[in-house]
């Protein structure tokens, strides 16, 4: 029986590491183990034994039994890893091959940018307002101390609309500083407001388009002085423009809606032909502001021997200009793909001043 | 404005240097926007001596010259057909950079002969486009002095912008009064002594009846004997730098005086007057011809100068031909007048006609020049001219003009942000003209004559500040508000930043396009009232303001289609109009996309935009901005620039909160545009804003058991909005069924003709137990019914 039991387990082990996949695996198991199996038959011979033998002879089978049974898990498991080796290999895919379409687009750089002022100015205390693109002639001009036959009216190239039923001659307004006497006229100060938006021109060329955005700042409060609309505007160009030590200029010049009147440049250097800003001993303008003019405060009704503060306006497809090296104003408006891929910004990315305006 | 440094040296005793001068005008709101110091490039051209000028021996054109540099002899081979012995000339030795070319002067040999210079044409040194021959220098020109000395030329020209409040400074003298008030040398004084008039003037003046509020004053004088010919070089050479050209002594002394002291006059010939002159309202349809040549027909609102036959000048703009100074002129009548500023613009703008004097007169002329700008004029004329000046003619009389400003010296401080002691402030206006009176913490300020901009005492901040020196005011950074509450933007403001973000991250492009389009293509989107047609559109495409901004998209697409860019999906968010008024105007976040919505991928085919597409980019932007997405209702009725049978609006109730869809092809074949093309626009500002219940959200209620979800297979008729059923199936159990949506649609062979089998999957969530099949088999029974009720559906077996 022992003898019989050895040459069993020799030619059950050797097949058990013969089967080259499970399924001759799973043959050997049955040719082993199965109801007709070798061991079972060998099993089932014990009862030809003399009792006394019996009980070594089946312990010694059921350790055969074991053996073979792990043989055969281990067998498997060996086959099993190679299988899937192989499965894995035929899968494998060309992954240079193009993801699905998709993508992101791209937000506008005028976007941006007024997400960056509001950053900017909302940190000083700002508020964004707003005002209609189609305004009379009373808040675009008269409000703001232009006089009918002023001289600074026919410098604002003014597109005109047919006058309202009541004579008011309605235009498209030619900076959103409307938007001042639109809130001054509501609101009562302390006011601290910008205002971006679109405005319009007769004028077309590369820096020059009939439709351009402007920013509008108005302060009006009992102190503000020119001290703070100094310091107000520095601080803003050298945030916006993400440069620490931009030279800032303060020139006195005129608008009829601000007394004293003043215009800025920054500091930028046009060296080899390439404008480049920071420190490099030329200017270049950028805004006008000034101390809102007594009038002004008088025509929407708040008293000037009370409040005063300043106003300034700049131009926001300028300012990006400038900050996004974009030579050419016309191509903002023309919507070509290729300019808009390039100069364009991903929409996830929202600029802050804590996690950055710009990369 | 230009001035040349020596012209501004005639009022302005000074040393400074020309760059020293430009920086402080520029600190005074006077902006130099350029130096043009021309005797730089011309350094090295000197006056050279022609002793002998031979003909070439090989060349017939070419002559051999040899030139006396003062430095030695040189011989030089020149072409110009006017280079002769004994001349002088312009000599630039081998070596010099040629201003016109740029290119650098070498010494050769020409046919032969050596030449190792050059004699220089006007052309070559960028001074003129005049061709013909080098040039010519008067015989006491000195040898070899540097020729811009000799020529007049070393004198700098700054080009300075005068903002339009400083009608003052469009004459040299008040950019020298303020130079001198911020310290750049000391004003010298200005001769206005009165000429004595020996006779009583043939010509008087008149103003007619009414005609005061156009012309208040004017003053002339005759002045008889004299002889008109070429100003003196010095006059000459001014009107010259500064881009004036000389015509005769008479003419340059009022383009002079208008440069020089801001002053402008009109000089005419005596002799082809009729009679006094009047100022008078000119008569409808009177014509003058002006002395550019051209005839203008005036209006009533319009001064005209007239004799007692004729109009001989258009108030304060420019004077007539017919009575125009020649050389043959022997007596001439100066005028010196006042015109009302607004009179003058209104005048010049009706007209279409710039000048110098109406520059000058519509930004308001100091009244008291009148007088004494003519005697500066007289003095000019009998000094150039001789003759015998008559007595003064006056008509009307100076406008009360003077007025005072209180000024507080705090002022500086708490408006200009500046403390300035009270002898600088004093100072500085009184050196800038003004008058003060009083003492102690505020004074009394009346302005001069020419500073008819001065109003208040924010005008008086601006002069003291800007002469004592912008640059010095301390900036201040803006005083903190605390932390506030309040963000820089509203609930609404916030809205078109994240209607943006969600088109851009569905793949589209931000265009920004104009708010104009072409007035004809708007009835095809709802149209635009004449209140919206500009009056003066800058192209005849861009004349009215757009009612929607899908064409200006379609537009933009067709821009790049023309370009070969493919499948153009572009969005804009911004204003569209209804009319004129304010609320006409409202926020539409509009979208396009043309050609394919998905490119041809190795994955599968390419897939043509479509009004799914479209109606996915405005769920985008509703859900962006918080509209309550799961409530909109969806209304065939979307208007005429979309497909009837493939668009829709999205209805908040009654109210329309988008529409989307195909674009009607009559719109595609207007606009030229070769399909397919979807669109839609949300009117962002019709989505109800959230009612404000503060940052908490509702609680959340999670329940333990599982959701389970049943497929249902319904055949309905295919006129059927399979909107219908998911509305069915969702009320049949409201407490269990938690979803419903279509997952499939059907329409062939294995359905009737006219049916559609629509595949409905539904998700029942219970909230108290594990359902049993029991449970689940009620529900089913019940949606089943439900949605046979609502739409004839059967189930599909």
């Amino acid at each position: 029986m022992a003898d019989q039991m050895d040459a069993t387990r020799a030619e059950l082990m050797g097949l058990v590491d013969a089967a080259a996949d499970l399924a001759a695996l799973d043959a050997v198991r049955v040719a082993a183990l199965g109801k007709k199996g070798r061991v079972t038959q060998l099993m089932q011979s014990l009862k030809d034994i003399a009792p006394e033998a019996r009980r070594e002879a089946g312990q010694a089978l059921n350790r055969l039994k074991d053996e073979i049974e792990a043989a055969i898990v281990r067998r498997k498991e060996t086959l099993g890893e190679a299988a899937l080796d192989s499965r894995l290999k035929a899968e494998t895919l060309d992954l240079t091959l193009p993801a699905r379409p998709g993508g992101l687009g791209r937000l506008h750089p005028i976007s941006q940018t007024m997400v960056e002022l509001v950053q900017i100015f909302g940190a000083m205390g700002f508020s964004v307002a707003e005002g209609p693109d189609i305004d009379d002639d009373f808040h675009n001009f008269t409000a703001l101390n232009f006089g009918p036959d002023h001289p600074a009216r026919q410098m604002h190239d003014t597109f005109y609309l047919p006058p309202r039923p009541d004579g008011m001659p309605m235009v498209l307004r030619t900076h959103t500083s409307t938007v001042q006497i639109r809130t001054m006229m509501k609101v009562k100060p302390p006011i601290r407001i910008i205002v971006p938006g679109r405005t319009f021109r007769s004028d077309s060329d590369a820096t020059h388009s009939p439709m351009f955005h402007q920013v509008e700042g108005l302060v009006i409060d009992e102190a503000t002085h020119m001290g703070h609309l100094k310091g107000c505007l520095i601080d803003f160009c050298r945030a916006f423009f993400q440069l620490d030590d931009l030279p800032v200029r303060f020139r006195p010049s005129y608008f009829p809606f601000t007394e004293p009147s003043v215009e800025v440049d920054i500091g930028c250097s046009r060296k080899g032909g390439e404008l480049k800003l920071g420190a490099g001993g030329d200017w270049l303008e950028i805004l006008g502001c000034g101390m809102v003019h007594p009038n002004v405060l008088k025509n929407c009704g708040v008293d000037p021997t009370r409040y005063q503060g300043f106003a300034f306006g700049m131009g926001i497809d300028r300012i990006a200009m400038l900050k996004y090296n974009i030579g050419d104003l016309r191509p903002f408006f023309d919507a070509d793909l290729r300019w808009l891929r390039h100069y364009g910004f991903v929409p996830v990315d929202a600029p802050s001043l804590a996690g950055g305006l710009s990369r | 404005m230009k001035i040349t440094l020596s012209w501004l040296k005639q009022h302005l005793d000074t040393g400074a240097a020309v760059t020293d001068i430009a920086d402080a005008l520029t600190r005074l709101g006077l902006e130099v926007e350029s130096i043009d110091d021309r005797a730089k490039g011309l350094a090295p051209f000197v006056v050279g001596y022609v002793v002998k000028a031979e003909q070439h021996p090989n060349a017939d054109r070419l002559r051999v010259c040899l030139v006396d540099t003062g430095k030695g002899e040189v011989q030089v081979v020149c072409g110009a057909p006017n280079a002769r012995t004994g001349m002088k000339g312009v000599f630039a030795a081998a070596g010099t950079v040629i201003p016109r070319t740029g290119a650098e002067l070498k010494a050769g040999v020409i046919r032969g002969q050596a030449s190792n210079g050059m004699l220089c044409s006007a052309y070559e040194m960028g001074l003129s486009d005049d061709h013909e021959g080098i040039i010519d220098l008067p015989a006491d020109a000195p040898v070899g002095q540097p020729f811009a000395k000799v020529m007049g030329l070393d004198d700098p020209v700054v080009e300075v912008a005068i903002t339009p409040n400083r009608a003052d400074c469009l004459g040299i003298r008040g950019i020298a009064r303020d130079l001198a008030a911020a310290g750049i040398g000391s004003l010298k004084p200005l001769d206005v002594t009165p000429a004595k008039g020996g006779f009583k003037s043939p010509v008087q003046w008149k103003i007619a009846p009414g005609a005061e509020s156009g012309c208040p004053m004017v003053v002339g004088r005759l002045i008889r004997g004299i002889k008109n010919g070429p100003s003196p070089r010095w006059l000459q050479d001014r009107l010259t730098a500064i881009g004036l050209r000389p015509i005769s002594a008479l003419v340059d002394v009022t383009n002079f005086t208008t440069f020089d002291i801001s002053r402008p006059l009109h000089v005419f010939d005596a002799d082809k007057l009729a009679g006094d002159l009047t100022m008078r309202w000119a008569k409808d349809g009177e014509t003058l011809e002006a002395l550019n040549d051209k005839t203008y027909t005036l209006e009533p609102s319009m001064i005209v100068i007239a004799d007692e036959k004729q109009a001989h000048g258009i108030g304060g703009v420019m004077g007539g031909e017919h009575s125009s100074v020649s050389e043959a002129t022997t007596s001439v009548f100066i005028e010196s007048a006042l015109f009302s500023q607004g009179m003058v613009a209104a005048t010049g703008r009706k007209l279409n006609l710039l000048s110098d004097a109406r520059y000058r007169f519509e930004r308001g002329l100091d009244p008291t020049s009148a007088v004494w700008g003519l005697e500066v004029a007289t003095r000019l004329i009998l000094e150039m001219c001789g003759g015998e000046a008559s007595e003064l003619t006056v008509a009307g009389a100076e406008p009360a003009w003077r007025r005072t400003v209180s000024y507080r010296f705090a002022r500086s401080r708490t408006l200009g942000g500046i403390e300035i002691t009270t002898p600088e402030q004093e100072g500085i206006l009184r050196r800038l003209g003004f008058e003060t009176k009083g003492g102690g913490d505020s004074i009394e300020v009346s302005p001069p004559g020419w500073r008819g901009d001065i109003e208040g005492e924010a005008d008086i901040v601006e002069e003291v500040v800007r002469v004592h020196g912008l640059d010095k005011v301390e900036p201040v950074s803006m005083p903190g508000l605390g932390a506030r509450a309040q963000p820089a933007v509203t609930p609404a403001q916030r809205r078109p930043i994240l209607a943006k973000r969600a088109l851009a991250t569905r793949g589209l492009m931000e265009a920004v396009t104009f708010s104009f389009m072409a007035s004809g293509l708007t009835p095809l989107f709802g149209g635009a009232g004449d209140d919206l047609k500009l009056v003066n559109p800058i192209a005849a495409d861009l004349d009215a303001m757009r009612p929607s901004i899908l064409p200006n998209l379609l537009l933009a697409a067709k821009r790049n289609l023309d370009r070969g860019l493919v499948d153009p999906a572009l969005f804009e968010v911004g204003p569209q109009y209804k009319d004129a008024t304010p609320s006409g105007q409202s926020l539409v976040a509009a979208a396009i996309r043309v050609g394919r919505a998905l490119p041809r991928h190795w994955q599968g085919p390419a897939r043509d935009a479509d009004a799914f597409d479209a109606k996915a980019d405005a769920l985008a932007v509703l859900e962006a901005v918080d509209a309550p997405v799961e409530n909109l209702q969806v209304s065939a009725d979307a208007p005429s620039w979309y497909h009837p049978g493939q668009s829709a609006a999205l209805r908040l109730g009654p109210n329309v909160m988008a529409w989307f869809g195909a674009v009607h092809p009559k719109v595609l074949t207007a606009l030229d545009l070769k399909g397919p093309a979807v669109a839609m626009e949300v009117f962002i500002d019709r989505v109800p804003l959230p009612r404000s219940k503060g940052t908490g959200r509702p609680k959340l209620e999670l329940s333990p058991f599982q959701p389970i979800e049943r497929d249902f297979a319904f055949v309905v008729d295919a006129g059927i909005a399979a909107d219908a059923l998911v509305k069915a199936a969702k009320s049949a159990d409201k407490a269990l069924v938690a979803d419903a949506r279509i997952f499939d649609r059907y329409v062939g062979d294995k359905v009737a003709s006219g049916k559609a089998s629509l595949a409905l999957s539904v998700t029942l969530q219970p909230k108290d137990a594990t359902m049993t099949d029991e449970a689940i088999e009620q529900v089913s029974a019940k949606i089943v019914a439900a949605v046979q009720k609502a739409t004839g559906a059967t189930l599909r077996t």
